[in-house]
């Protein structure tokens, strides 16, 4: 799985707008993975995503988030 | 700091000063409030309070007024009139005379404008520049404006537009138009002095200022004091221009998710209030407008005081009685 964003350790709203920046870059759709490390970075780049048109799924491990968008 | 966390650390403080022991000290640690007031004779108290915050603006002279007007809002939420001041400095070690010299032109310009006098200060190097006043007023020990006195059928009003924490974070992110910053720090620069004056001429019952814990949590601290509801009206709800637009791109500082923890279990919202509104009312802001419980009967008067100045002023919302929780509501 390839990571496209990796957002760990950074406060908001970087990680949003790294993700932002990802999605309209794959504008035409796909799917873009994200690594956070905290469910508020969750909640704020899954609001984002849906804001494009994206959905958001995530995986919990540790202390790593791993966000998967698709379109 | 998270407002829990806050309150926690702040507890055994005000155990160890016990209101009691004090009888002049007329607001301290329990029950807080904006800046603390201590009775010096019969017609005059002594407001004392310090504040000082990271840069929201590149540039510096902006940065200090902005600070500055952030430290003396606390003594015109008390109902007060500045009377001296002092720098409270943290700047790293690379920073240049020249803009140290801005930023503190910038602080002492606001004391000046508030009648003030700017008495000294204290720096310290610091990886990351902090600026703010140590700032003392007086008021009338019957004239305190305290979170405390709102009463049911009062009317809710603010004194400035919401919105400055989501643009100067878009600004850190190089996200924000330059109109939109502009317009941010001229709100933030703006003094709380003129909108004490009147708020209190209206004989309000509560005030206070709008700040880090954002128009709720604010709203919760003010309901809590006074042993009351509050309904806000979000239709009514003045937005600075952009503040709409980066929330629709979710740019929430950190302190939004802090402040939305805190308060969320005590706000309850109206149905179809769209969540981008949600956040940006639980985004934190710096130097924001006072809010304040007016008397209903004299609620007019006030606005009409407000536009003879020509200074903005919303209703916002109403006090409501006691009840169960939630304190807050955010109708439509």
């Amino acid at each position: 799985m390839a990571v496209n964003v990796d957002a760990r350790g950074l406060s908001c709203p970087q990680p949003v707008i790294l993700t932002r920046k990802a999605l309209q870059e794959a504008a035409g759709g796909g799917e873009v993975v994200v690594l956070i490390d905290s469910m508020t970075q969750v909640y704020n780049c899954t609001r984002a995503a849906e804001k494009l048109g994206w959905q958001a799924t995530y995986d919990e491990q540790g202390e790593v988030f791993t966000l998967t968008l698709r379109k | 700091m998270a407002p829990d966390a806050l309150a926690q650390v702040l507890r055994p403080l005000a155990e160890m000063f016990p209101a009691e022991r004090y009888a002049d000290l007329l607001v301290g640690l329990r029950p807080s409030d904006d800046a603390a007031v201590y009775r010096l004779g019969e017609d005059r108290a002594l407001v004392a309070t310090v504040d000082f915050i990271t840069p929201v603006v590149d540039d510096p002279y902006q940065f200090g007024a902005v600070a500055a007007a952030n430290s003396l809002s606390d003594v015109y939420a008390m109902g007060g009139q500045v009377v001296l001041a002092l720098n409270v400095c943290c700047f790293p070690e690379c920073l240049g005379a020249e803009t140290i010299g801005e930023i503190l032109r910038g602080g002492a310009e606001k004391v000046a404008e508030a009648g003030g006098v700017l008495v000294g200060g204290h720096t310290v190097e610091d990886q990351e520049p902090k600026y703010g006043l140590v700032a003392l007023g007086f008021v009338h020990p019957a004239r305190v404006l305290t979170k405390g006195g709102a009463r049911p059928g009062d009317v809710l009003i603010l004194t400035k537009r919401l919105g400055v924490g989501i643009i100067t974070t878009a600004f850190k992110a190089d996200q924000a138009r330059p109109e939109h910053i502009a317009a941010a720090v001229d709100s933030m620069c703006r003094l709380n002095r003129g909108a004490s004056e009147r708020v209190q001429a209206a004989g309000a019952h509560a005030c206070t200022d709008v700040t880090g814990f954002a128009l709720l949590g604010h709203a919760c601290e003010l309901a809590e004091k006074s042993g009351v509801r509050l309904r806000f009206d979000a239709r009514r709800i003045p937005w600075l221009a952009g503040a709409q637009e980066y929330a629709e791109q979710w740019l929430f500082p950190a302190g939004t998710a802090r402040n939305r923890s805190a308060y969320a279990g005590q706000v309850r919202f109206a149905a179809g209030i769209a969540e981008e509104t949600q956040q940006l009312l639980f985004t934190p802001e710096t130097s924001g407008g006072l809010i304040a419980a007016i008397p209903p009967d004299r609620a007019d008067g006030l606005v009409a005081a407000f536009r003879a100045a020509g200074e903005d002023v919303w209703v916002v919302g109403e006090v409501l009685s006691a009840g169960d929780l939630p304190r807050i509501e955010v109708g439509l």
